[in-house]
């Protein structure tokens, strides 16, 4: 109880508040603006929540991109390019909705069910969390080492279509988290000599460059110019209520799905859209409407999206294992802000987490009034021109990478991070794996060779341990389905 | 311009032997037998194995590994090709910001480069220097004063403010 009361004063504090509405005001902007991804919010936002204390850097990351999601639907509505990649699973319905003159529904449908899906994970989040925190106390380096395997498996196997590009990514994200004297005989391993490298790539660094300045160096390439937007927005609220009397369970199987997908390491709220679009077609009373501007899709696709956000920090709290691509830089500055996340976190800082809980419930609320008026002027904010946008951005990844440990050597991390992040992707291979193999390499390795030194090299004695059992019977798995349905997928083909 | 699978897969098997052949004078850990080399030599086995299944799916005829996710459906108007310059002027800015900004100082180099960018990305000529300007000042303005970035002044070390 005290650990509440400690957590309500440090949410409810003058700053906290402050950084949130800004952090808003900085999400629906990203996200409202079409090439700028919910992802890279996240990246842009971590030099400045180097400067917060804990409490407001989280709320800063949590609101933004709560924010970003669902103002992404925005230009999907009303010109048909999707803010974000979250929103792009259901841009094709939320524009007929426009055309036939029901942007008004459109964009309530998004605004309200956002916020639905998004109560919805943070409440599986609350009861899961410390549920799964209990358990995990009696974990040992065995257990570790296969959940921190499934998650990199699951990273590969379902984020992207190309899980043979996927698997190169991960171990290409492995070998750089090698870097550095972390090691067993803390021997200087692929350093060249550099005492940069001594303390391995900074992840950080490599973060923004991966992520914001892959994504500039695309746009530097495909520049094409905004159509004018001009269209009147109307009431909207107005027949929200009907909405959710008519499609309860959509909404939530919509919510359970994205919460789901959300948690699982590696697929994020991109995923959940997609495949709530998908699921909520094939079980609909009326399939032959999807696609015509029909709001049943997009009611479950956009509660998905949103709970996602907070399923993806099921994992990140309880074992360090970020659920998608943004939590995987939240863990970063988790680590940076002394929260190193993990089961004991629950034990020893009890008012933290609660404050996580409260600001996502806070930040989901927050998003109806400010996502209407985001509404209201994102005809505005869609004539930003980006061609001006774009250069202001890459000097904003050039000053944040060199904010955080003030080193010139980051820029230059940067800098080829950035380029092997623009190569990669524009050679369809999937960049999340990548960070997902810096950020837990090192986890890994020490839970490996733990494990291995525990056992004297007998292998079975990674499976003896129930839990451990059972966890490497759900890699394999997962590799096995993986396996059968690419097996499936070429038979069809040829 | 886009490379195929083929040669991609065969530079990561390059860079897996070479990792395999680097580790090979990895001191072992004092006093047991899982050395330091031992988890980089798996990673950079299975990097090996991967890239060889790439250049083997990419030769199979017919089959074709996936085109990578289109970009989400983002205006189908891409009439011509890429157009190389601003992305070179990019990653030229990017590179010349990082070899320069000790020497001349962020002010300068910050404005260089977002010059350099606007005018590639093909900015109405008006408006390249006065947004230039307000840009730089402004990041300055956010990370120097307030967040207390040390971002070097450089040349205009002696007018410092």
């Amino acid at each position: 109880m005290e650990a509440l009361a400690a957590a309500f004063q440090m949410v409810f504090s003058v700053q906290t508040l402050v950084v949130m509405v800004l952090a808003s005001l900085f999400g629906l902007f990203v996200g409202a603006v079409p090439g700028l991804t919910a992802t890279m919010a996240t990246a842009l936002l971590v030099p400045i929540t180097f400067f917060l204390p804990p409490i407001p850097a989280i709320a800063a990351m949590v609101t933004a991109t709560a924010m970003a999601i669902f103002a992404g639907d925005i230009p999907g509505c009303l010109v048909r390019i999707p803010g974000t990649p979250a929103s792009a699973a259901y841009v094709d319905e939320t524009y007929r909705m426009t055309v036939k003159g029901h942007a008004e529904t459109a964009l309530g449908v998004s605004l309200v069910f956002s916020v639905i899906g998004g109560l919805f994970g943070t409440l599986v989040l609350i009861l899961a969390a410390p549920a799964l925190a209990a358990a995990a106390l009696q974990f040992s380096s065995f257990e570790y080492f296969w959940l921190v395997l499934l998650g990199l498996t699951c990273a590969v196997f379902v984020s992207g279509d190309a899980p043979l590009k996927g698997m190169i990514t991960l171990f290409l994200g492995l070998l750089l988290g090698c870097v550095g004297l972390e090691n067993p005989a803390a021997h200087p391993r692929f350093t060249f000599d550099l005492p940069d490298l001594l303390s391995g790539v900074s992840l950080i660094p490599a973060m923004i460059g991966l992520f914001a300045v892959s994504e500039v160096l695309r746009f530097s390439l495909d520049a094409n110019p905004l159509a004018p937007v001009s269209r009147q927005v109307g009431s909207v609220f107005r027949g929200m209520g009907a909405m959710m009397r008519r499609y309860p369970v959509q909404t939530l199987r919509g919510s359970s799905l994205g919460t789901v997908i959300g948690a699982l390491p590696g697929a994020g709220a991109d995923m959940a859209a997609w495949m709530s679009y998908a699921i909520s077609r094939r079980f609909s009373r009326e399939p032959e409407k999807f696609g015509t501007g029909h709001p049943e899709g997009l009611v479950e696709a956009g509660a998905a999206n949103n709970s996602a956000l907070a399923g993806a920090w099921i994992p990140a709290l309880v074992f360090g294992i970020p659920g998608d691509s943004i939590t995987a830089i939240v863990i970063g500055v988790l680590y940076m802000k002394n929260l190193n996340p993990g089961p004991t976190i629950f034990i020893n800082n009890p008012s933290s987490i609660y404050a996580v809980f409260l600001l996502f419930i806070i930040a989901n609320l927050l998003m109806l009034p400010l996502g209407w008026l985001c509404i209201k002027v994102a005809a505005r904010l869609l004539r930003t021109p980006r061609n001006l946008l774009m250069p202001v951005i890459l000097l904003f990844c050039v000053v944040g990478a060199f904010a955080i440990n003030n080193s010139p050597f980051d820029l230059w991390i940067l800098v080829a991070a950035g380029l092997l992040g623009w190569f990669l992707e524009t050679h369809g291979f999937p960049i999340a794996p990548a960070i997902l193999g810096m950020l837990l390499g090192t986890m890994l390795e020490e839970h490996f060779i733990r494990s291995m030194i525990k056992a004297d090299g007998n292998l079975i004695a990674f499976v003896e341990r129930p839990i451990a059992a059972g966890l490497a019977l759900l890699v394999l798995v997962v590799w096995g389905v993986s396996a059968w349905l690419g097996w499936r997928r070429r038979r069809a083909i040829t | 311009m886009r490379l195929g699978d083929a040669p991609i897969g065969a530079a990561f098997l390059a860079l897996a032997v070479a990792v395999l052949w680097h580790i090979r004078d990895f001191p072992p850990a004092p006093g047991q037998p899982y050395g330091p080399a031992l988890f980089p030599g798996l990673i950079a086995a299975g990097l090996a194995l991967a890239s060889v299944l790439l250049m083997v799916s990419a030769w199979r005829p017919g089959v074709q590994t996936s085109e990578g996710q289109a970009a989400g459906g983002e205006g189908d108007v891409r009439a011509e090709a890429p157009r190389w310059l601003p992305f070179i002027t990019t990653v030229g800015a990017l590179v010349g910001y990082v070899a320069l900004v000790d020497r001349l100082g962020f002010i300068i180099t910050a404005f260089l480069m977002l010059c350099s960018q606007f005018a590639a990305y093909r900015v109405r000529p008006a408006l390249i220097v006065p947004v230039a300007a307000v840009s730089t000042l402004l990041v300055h303005a956010a990370f120097y004063k307030l967040l207390r970035v040390p971002l070097p002044w450089g040349l205009l070390s002696g007018w410092t403010w």
